[in-house]
């Protein structure tokens, strides 16, 4: 088979470092084509220079056998290549059509032809897989990300580049984004698809490119070698061994839940309904669920940003249902937001001040009305050293960091704080197996120190391999209570979609 | 070195906008058939006089100040575009009630002040009110708060806080705030170091000009106000979700803005007007919406903005006496703006982009993680 793209000794160097160091790559026509690595690896600055956003230093560029100078995302898109980049690009007050076509409208005159782009969008996603005059703001993540594919097919790509698509996805989303990627294969699509999620390369690549610290270090064969094996590679040591674990749950309830609930924007239905929740002190409660069951909004209920309109919260027997989120997190409570960009990150301030955020009427961070620069800068060089924030320093603005680092350092503020209680959504988003690892030793040892974590995950493994005590939440309410001793990842799934009750 | 990169790009893009602005007043001089370089010398002739000087400082201390108000606002994202009302209802109110009350000095200045502030905050808090309980967009109800204070500061002048005139005075005017409640000019000071500015008096205002731009800084970088004020202009979300009360910050911030607000009118009022009439300056709040931006709401950039507009106004009074239209002013603040604007877009996509790079740069450590 004929080579699609074919990357030679591509060099990319920064004043003092090298970010990509003579890599290759060759993907061949029509197939799907994994490229894995750790956060840092390369990975992001390599795709950026594939794509024409970035011109390497050295090296070549040949698309189809042809020797390229692309020089902007333009000249990529002309070529045919398209990227779906991870964090979604969508006008949420437009229809799924206009998204679409929007920058590339067929016209008819002066007239954009609607019609047209009607057929081909089902063209190119298939009938009825997406409905495109559904606004965008409505559609779940799964959907957006195939508003996404499309736009890029629709300016004509025939490859593809995917930074970290699964990322976002819960696993019924990522089974169906695979099924898609078939299809395209099919057709004769190359996919170039960047993760560092191996169980899922493994499960969709027809071959895997490793790259660490700027290199390839191997090509694999996904029949060929394991997912451990894979790991290694990536990281270039050896693995955390799995979990061994003894319970610390105590009996002692931290915060605790009764039959709360909150109805939706128009009054007219519970989004959530009767949630009773207990978190005893050492333990961890997994909420399993397919997003957009009532996760995030059990996670403002109890953390006092949207109000309660039935039931209550306690706060170590104390009634902090009417409390302010400001003085629940003085009280202890600590949040792990799902949603980075929009909830949890200012983007365009330092590391130190993002780290302030939510303690920002606590020391080490504030005294009194005054911000304390010197004890916050400390304490946020802390969570850069413990956690593993790979950053020149703390006066950094966090937009340029990369996705995995920015979590580690929500992660790292948010333990350091030491709360009573921590509600963590998807605390591991993002990042690689190596750090990951951490950060789930580091809510381990701060369970052994008597914190108690509600933990939601879109990652089965994850939650099975932490929680104490899973329960399921389904349309709004808690269905199922799980022994995650017991449970495999399958069934929790089939519990998830309500498929067994 | 970050930092400096900053800087040295803002002070770059703002000399080349004014360069930029200066030739496209030249050339709209030159077809309107003045000459450009004729209009420029003796502007700046004229312009270097100490007196010249004296009173462009006097014209960029109420520009300062209501820069000020709007660079709060938008530090957080709120437009507060009702400087303007809110500053004349101010020292409309402030002049009445300096006029009315009877205080030994310092504390007659301070009444004045003081009342100037509260009016301000008043008529802003409101904007905050109407935003957080109904829903009003800021940038709405303060533009229909401007003629409202407009409208009402004319009915209350003309009907309640009117002096009555002698016959042939027909002046509408509150009557003179006394000896005690004005303060006193700053020429001793420049006559200590040997320079006379004639007949202008420069303000004392321009010291709590200088004082209140410390006081921005200190507020805004280095309280706990300030920071949850940026975070909530960087991220709504984020700051909810860290227990930022949005509604709070809102009416915090209007009543805050409104409060500096209060301070524009007071340079002329305590040192000049001694009184309100219906010649006091007007405009000046939006005048201050444009030092802002051009400033990029930093006390030391707005500081430039407001003496550079203040000192253009001043410089550009000769052309009168010599014929050539003095509304070239105007072109050239508007020109200084629009380009200065554009200047910033740009460059802070490069610089985004440089962090960026800068960071992976350093964070590719083939030194310090493996070799």
């Amino acid at each position: 088979m004929s080579l699609a793209i074919e990357l030679v000794g591509i060099t990319k160097r920064y004043p003092g470092v090298i970010a990509n160091d003579r890599i290759n790559l060759a993907v061949r026509e029509g197939e799907i084509h994994a490229v894995v690595g750790e956060n840092g690896a390369g990975k992001s600055t390599l795709m950026k220079i594939l794509y024409g956003m970035i011109p390497p230093d050295e090296g070549e560029i040949r698309i189809r056998g042809e020797a390229t100078g692309m020089s902007s995302a333009r000249d990529a898109i002309e070529a045919g290549i398209g990227m779906v980049h991870q964090h979604f690009m969508l006008a949420e007050q437009m229809t799924v059509l206009e998204n679409v076509i929007l920058g590339a409208e067929p016209r008819q005159g002066l007239k954009i032809d609607f019609e047209q782009a009607r057929r081909r969008i089902v063209e190119i996603s298939g009938e009825g897989a997406l409905d495109a005059d559904q606004m965008v703001e409505e559609l779940s993540v799964g959907e957006k990300q195939r508003v996404e594919i499309a736009k890029v097919l629709f300016r004509g790509a025939q490859i593809l580049i995917l930074d970290e698509p699964t990322a976002v996805l819960v696993p019924q989303e990522v089974e169906e984004l695979f099924v898609s990627l078939r299809e395209l294969r099919e057709r004769g699509v190359t996919i170039i698809f960047i993760s560092h999620k191996l169980d899922e390369v493994l499960e969709i690549a027809d071959s895997i490119t490793v790259i660490r610290a700027g290199r390839t270090v191997a090509t694999a064969d996904p029949r060929r070698i394991s997912t451990r094996d894979l790991a290694e590679l990536m990281v270039g040591a050896e693995l955390p061994t799995a979990e061994t674990r003894l319970s610390t749950v105590t009996d002692q309830v931290l915060l605790q839940a009764e039959g709360v609930g909150t109805l939706s924007e128009d009054e007219d239905r519970w989004v959530i309904e009767d949630i009773s929740l207990r978190i005893h002190r050492g333990e961890v409660l997994g909420i399993a669920g397919v997003e957009g069951n009532g996760q995030r909004e059990l996670v403002d209920i109890l953390m006092g940003l949207r109000p309660a309109d039935s039931g209550r919260v306690l706060l170590g027997g104390e009634d902090i249902t009417g409390m302010s989120t400001l003085r629940r997190r003085e009280a202890g409570i600590g949040l792990i937001p799902a949603d980075r960009h929009g909830r949890g990150l200012l983007l365009v301030s330092p590391l130190w001040e993002n780290a302030m955020l939510g303690y920002q009427s606590q020391p080490p961070f504030t005294r009194g009305w005054l911000v304390d620069g010197v004890g916050a800068r400390r304490r946020t060089e802390d969570v850069v050293d413990q956690f593993d924030v790979r950053t020149p320093g703390v006066e950094v603005k966090i937009h340029a960091l990369s996705g995995g680092n920015q979590q580690k350092l929500l992660v790292g503020k948010e333990m350091l704080a030491t709360p009573q209680v921590l509600l963590a959504s998807h605390p591991t988003r993002g990042i690689d197996v190596g750090a990951q690892a951490a950060v789930w030793e580091s809510i381990r040892a701060a369970r052994a120190e008597g914190l108690g974590v509600l933990l939601i995950s879109a990652d089965l493994d994850e939650l099975i391999g932490l929680s104490d005590t899973l329960m399921v939440i389904l349309r709004g309410r808690l269905v199922a209570t799980l022994d995650p001793g017991q449970v495999t990842p399958a069934e929790l799934g089939s519990y998830m979609t309500g498929a067994s009750q | 070195m970050r930092a400096n990169r900053r800087l040295v790009y803002a002070v770059v893009s703002s000399g080349l906008a004014i360069v930029f602005a200066l030739l496209v007043s030249a050339v709209i001089l030159a077809v309107s058939g003045n000459n450009p370089f004729e209009a420029y010398g003796q502007m700046f002739e004229y312009g270097v006089r100490v007196d010249s000087l004296a009173s462009a400082v006097n014209r960029a201390v109420p520009l300062y100040f209501s820069a000020m108000a709007v660079a709060l606002g938008f530090k957080m994202g709120l437009f507060n575009i009702g400087v303007e009302g809110q500053y004349r209802i101010a020292v409309l109110i402030a002049a009445a009630v300096g006029a009315a009350i009877a205080l030994p000095g310092p504390l007659h200045v301070l009444a004045i002040i003081l009342t100037a502030m509260a009016v301000g905050a008043a008529w802003s808090g409101f904007a905050g009110y109407l935003k957080v309980k109904r829903g009003v967009h800021e940038v709405i109800s303060t533009i229909m708060l401007n003629y409202v204070a407009t409208g009402m500061g004319a009915f209350l002048l003309a009907n309640w806080l009117r002096q009555e005139n002698p016959p042939g005075d027909l002046v509408i005017k509150t009557p003179e705030i006394p000896e005690s409640g004005r303060l006193p000019s700053l020429n001793q000071v420049l006559e200590w170091v040997g320079l006379d500015p004639g007949r202008v008096n420069l303000y004392g205002m321009a010291v709590l000009a200088v004082v209140a731009g410390f006081g921005f800084h200190v507020l805004i970088n280095h309280t706990r106000f300030g920071f949850e004020l940026r975070a909530s202009g960087a991220s709504a979300g984020a700051a909810r979700t860290a227990g930022i009360d949005p509604g709070r910050m809102v009416v915090l911030t209007m009543v805050i803005s409104g409060a500096i607000a209060g301070l524009v009118g007071m340079a002329h009022l305590l040192g000049f007007f001694h009184r309100y009439t219906i010649d006091f300056p007007t405009m000046l709040g939006f005048t201050g919406i444009a030092v802002a931006l051009l400033g990029r709401n930093h006390p030391v950039g707005m500081a430039a903005g407001a003496l550079l507009f203040g000192w253009f106004d001043r410089a550009t009074q000769i052309l009168d006496l010599r014929g050539i239209p003095k509304e070239i002013v105007f072109i050239l603040q508007g020109v200084i703006l629009l380009s200065v604007v554009v200047a910033y877009a740009v460059v802070e996509v490069r610089i985004r982009a440089a962090e960026s790079r800068a960071v992976t740069g350093a964070l590719r450590p083939g030194a310090e993680e493996e070799s």
